[in-house]
Formats: structure tokens, C-alpha cells, sequence
């Protein structure tokens, strides 16, 4: 039986900045092409920080972490980031803000129409290309940012608590919509949140993680076949799991100082 | 309702002039120059037409081509400071003296480096309209959103994809706060310099050269009408500049309500 190389693999990583304390302390951590891993934990215990790692944007302190076998700076195109806020350019329609990275990558302009048109479709966006920003409701601005996100045709999607600023509803659509575009696009997800509904709902691991330093505190794994809808929700052994993380969720928060 | 009000400036405009009219008529004869009649200023703008339209003309010219410069040059400035803290920081006091220098002092200073004539206006134009360009474009360069700055870094984006693409375009708004106030001031500076620098060799005289004519020649009316040649003046640059404005900002900016779009 063989196992796929790890798209993403942290071996006994540490971070500190500059002097500073440890932030991350001895993290080892494998990710399989296809798996949704969600990371869970106190504010401040280095979920952005794992992303930011991975993305190449910070550096470790020791050990190794490779992302497709490679060095994370190297595999920057393999990658990409959705933020907690949309960040979305104001003056530019939502198709230029979709083609924007493809415009920094250089990438040829009918291209680029064809790739904004079909992510556009992905979000269920089709026929919003010419309005602007300010003119979105928060979850289509989400959305863009999706989209946009998804017009690098990335291997490994970063999400940093994405739908953190969304009402309830809005969350579980889009949830449910990321999970619907995930049966067409095979990325491999790190997705940082504070929801553990959406936490159970979405990933096939919850990596649960404590902080002072930021560490994982434990590992579990959500079993229920993809593809999963609204339905999903409402069963018992779905509300089960999501007591058991929120206790533990709860046992690593009681511990902060 | 609102074709009402646009009415109203009408209304108090002829209120205005009634009341003019009434101070004028209120002063003795003897002192009646001092406060020339409406319909006399008309007249001066009729008769000295050809002259003022020409001083005005010359003095759009000077601010025109000071305002442009400070443009071009704040732009510089503004890229260049927002490049680091210590580049602030070390030309920011500079920049105050600038301000806080009062140009009219410098005007015979310049005007012995350069000669009188359009080059001292535009120069001493220039260093009026300079400053709230540079600060105003400068901040805005320096307050781009934390956020896209990180999606840029993100995505690998050169540091000349970043200012074009994000810096300049974030920066706009800041810029037209700047260049709104410079607007205002541009056809003032012109005047000022004009009043030191203008010569009116070739009729290059503006409205500053004029009005020293005409108060050596006590034309009391035509020198209201160059007030008001002024003033005209003065809305043309800053309509310009809010036309422009509207037109590059309406359709994504928050200042402009949400209704419109
Ligand atoms: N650039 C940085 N320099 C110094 N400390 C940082 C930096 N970024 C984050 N930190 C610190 O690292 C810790 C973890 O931050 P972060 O990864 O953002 O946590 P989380 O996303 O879990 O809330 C925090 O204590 C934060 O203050
Ligand atoms: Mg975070």
C-alpha cells in the first residue's frame, strides 16, 4: 500500500520572531493531497502563523517544513490565500479584482477572461463581473474573494478565518458552497477558524491547538463522507462530534494564563 | 423641492445686490466711488473687456502651469517620502518652512533670480499650491489598507505592481483632498505673483499687474470687476477639479452616497 507524498509536512517546527517568545513550538504535522484540515485554538495560540508559514511569507525557526516537496518560497504558484477580510480593491470591478493575480502573474488577457469567467461561475457570481465592491452584499464580497483565489488554480488553498465577519446563515451557504466546489477542484485546505460547527462540517481533521507556545494539543478526525449538505448538520453523530471538540476546545481555553 | 432650491442662491443673490445698491445710494456723493454700483461694474467689465480678458487669460496661464508643476513634482515628493519613516523624517521639517514661509516675502527674492514676468508667477504659484499636494498625496500613499498590502506580498507582486497598482489608485482620494485646496490657492498665488512679478511687456500683464493699474488710476469699478475676474477664475479650477474628481472616484469611492450607483 502506498501512500501519496504529504503535500504539506512540518517536522518538529519551531517560529519565534526575532527574539521574541515561541510562538510554535515543535509542530509536526502532515497533510495528504485532498485532505481539509481545520485549525482551532485560542486567539493568539499561531493560526495565522502556521498559514503564513506555509505560505512562505514567514520563515521557520527550526525544523522543516516542505510544501510539495518543496521549500515554501519556492512553492509560492502552488498556493493561495483567502483572508478574513475580502480585500478586495475598491476602484477595480469584481472581474479585475478576480483577474488581479493573474494580471501580476503577466498572464495573457484572454486567459484571464476565461479563468474569471469560470471561477465567477464557481461562486455562482455569473453576470456580477461589472459591479464594484461597494456594491456587495458582505457574503458576495466573500465570495469574490474566493473566486479570486481560485483563479491561480492552487494546489493548496489558505483560508484565515474566512467567514469569521459573516452572519450565521451566510456561513453555512457558503460553507456548503466551498464544499460543492471542492467535489470539481482538488486542493488540499488549511482553514483557521473559530467556529466549530464549520470546523466539523467542512474538514476531515480538526487540528486542535493550545497556546503559550502554540502547539497541537490534539488531533480528530471527522469521518462523514463528502459530499456533505445542509442535511449533514442535523445528525445525531454530527451534533456528537461537535460536543467533543467544543469540550475539548473548552479544556485547552481554561488553560490560558 | 429641489428645483426650489436651486432657486435660492438666485434669491439672496438679488437680495444681495439690492442691498448694494442701497449702501451705495446711502453714501454721500463725495464718497460714492468707494462703493461703485452694480451696474457700473458691468460696464467697466464692457469697456475694459479686451484688457481684463487678456490679464485673466495670462494669469489662468501662470496658475495653470504652476498648479501642473506642483503636481507633477508633489507626485515625485510623495513617492519618494512614502518610501520610508527616516526619508519623512528627515525632509518633513523642510516641508513646514516651506509652508510656514510667507511666499510674498519670497516673491522680490525670486523675481531677482528669475526676472519679473511668467516664470516668477508660475514659480511662486507652484510654491503655494506645492505643499497640500505633497502632504495630502503622502499620506495617502503611506495609509493604503494593511490588508492589500498583504495580498500583494502574497502574491509576489513586484514592488512597481504594488505603487502603480495599489498605491497610486489608494492614494486618490488623499490626492484630490490635496489638489481641491490647491485649486483654490493656484489663481490666488498667480494673483500674488502677479502683483510683484507681472510686467506687461507683450500684454503679458494679469489680473495682479491690472489691479495695480487701476488703483494708480482710481477705477474703482474696474477693479471690482477684477476682483470678480479673479473669483471666476477661482471657480473654474476648483470646478475643474471636482469634475475630475467625481468622475474618477463616484462609481467605487464611499464619499459619494451609495444611492447613485
Ligand atoms: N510579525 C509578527 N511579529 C511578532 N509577533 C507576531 C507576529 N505575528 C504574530 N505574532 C505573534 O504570534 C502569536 C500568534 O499569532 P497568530 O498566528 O496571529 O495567532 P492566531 O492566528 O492563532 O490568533 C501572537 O502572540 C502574535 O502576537
Ligand atoms: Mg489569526
Amino acid at each position: 500500500m502506498s501512500m501519496p507524498p504529504p503535500i504539506v509536512d512540518f517536522q518538529r517546527a519551531s517560529k519565534r520572531y526575532g527574539e521574541g517568545p515561541l510562538i510554535i513550538d515543535d509542530l509536526t504535522l502532515t497533510a495528504s493531497p485532498g485532505d481539509f484540515i481545520s485549525l482551532i485554538g485560542p486567539s493568539g495560540c499561531g493560526k495565522s502563523t502556521v498559514l503564513k508559514l506555509i505560505s512562505g511569507l514567514s520563515i521557520l525557526t527550526t525544523g522543516t517544513l516542505k510544501v510539495n516537496g518543496l521549500a515554501p518560497e519556492q512553492a509560492a504558484r502552488e498556493l493561495a490565500y483567502v483572508f478574513q477580510e475580502p480585500t478586495l480593491l475598491p476602484w477595480l470591478t469584481v472581474g479585475k479584482n478576480i483577474e488581479l493575480l493573474m494580471q501580476l502573474d503577466h498572464s495573457a488577457p484572454a486567459e484571464r477572461t476565461k479563468i474569471r469567467q469560470r471561477v465567477l461561475s464557481l461562486v455562482r457570481l455569473d453576470g456580477l463581473a461589472g459591479r464594484y465592491p461597494r456594491q456587495l452584499s458582505g457574503g458576495q464580497k466573500m465570495r469574490v474573494s474566493i473566486a479570486r483565489a481560485l483563479s491561480r488554480s492552487p494546489r493548496i488553498l489558505l483560508l484565515d478565518e474566512p467567514f469569521g465577519a459573516l452572519d450565521e446563515m451566510t456561513r453555512d451557504h457558503l460553507n456548503e458552497e466551498l464544499l460543492a466546489i471542492r467535489q470539481q477542484e482538488a486542493w488540499t485546505a488549511f482553514f483557521v477558524t473559530h467556529s466549530v460547527t464549520e470546523a466539523v462540517f467542512l474538514s476531515n481533521r480538526i487540528v486542535i491547538m493550545a497556546a503559550g507556545p502554540g502547539r497541537i494539543h490534539e488531533e480528530i478526525s471527522v469521518n462523514f463522507p463528502y459530499p456533505r449538505t445542509a442535511e449533514t448538520r442535523h445528525s445525531p453523530a454530527f451534533q456528537e462530534l461537535v460536543a467533543r471538540v467544543s469540550r475539548v476546545l473548552r479544556s485547552v481555553e481554561e488553560v490560558l494564563p | 423641492m429641489s428645483s426650489w432650491r436651486r432657486l435660492l442662491p438666485v434669491l439672496t443673490g438679488l437680495v444681495f445686490v439690492g442691498i448694494w445698491y442701497a449702501v451705495h445710494f446711502s453714501l454721500s456723493t463725495e464718497e460714492r466711488y468707494l462703493l461703485p454700483r452694480p451696474d457700473a461694474i458691468l460696464q467697466a467689465f464692457s469697456d475694459e473687456g479686451a484688457v481684463l480678458g487678456s490679464a485673466t487669460l495670462n494669469t489662468a496661464l501662470g496658475a495653470l502651469c504652476g498648479f501642473a508643476a506642483a503636481i507633477v513634482v508633489s507626485v515625485a515628493c510623495a513617492l519618494l517620502l512614502s518610501l520610508s519613516p527616516l526619508i519623512r523624517a528627515s525632509l518633513y521639517p523642510f516641508l513646514m518652512m516651506l509652508q510656514m514661509t510667507p511666499i510674498i516675502v519670497l516673491a522680490p527674492i525670486l523675481i531677482l533670480w528669475s526676472g519679473p514676468g511668467f516664470l516668477s508667477v508660475t514659480i511662486i504659484t507652484f510654491l503655494i499650491c506645492f505643499f497640500p499636494l505633497v502632504v495630502n498625496t503622502t499620506q495617502g500613499l503611506i495609509s493604503t489598507d494593511r490588508n492589500l498590502v498583504d495580498l500583494f506580498t502574497m502574491a509576489r507582486a513586484t514592488r512597481r505592481q504594488e505603487i502603480l497598482l495599489l498605491r497610486l489608485p489608494s492614494a486618490l482620494p488623499y490626492f484630490f483632498t490635496g489638489l481641491r485646496i490647491a485649486a483654490t490657492l493656484a489663481p490666488i498665488g498667480a494673483i500674488v505673483g502677479d502683483l510683484y512679478a507681472g510686467n506687461s511687456a507683450g500684454g503679458r500683464g494679469g489680473l495682479g499687474f491690472q489691479t495695480i493699474i487701476y488703483s494708480a488710476q482710481f477705477k474703482m469699478p474696474a477693479l471690482f470687476a477684477t476682483a470678480f475676474a479673479g473669483c471666476a477664475l477661482g471657480f473654474v479650477f476648483v470646478g475643474a477639479v471636482i469634475a475630475l474628481q467625481w468622475r474618477l472616484l463616484h462609481r467605487w469611492h464611499d464619499s459619494y452616497s451609495r444611492t447613485d450607483s
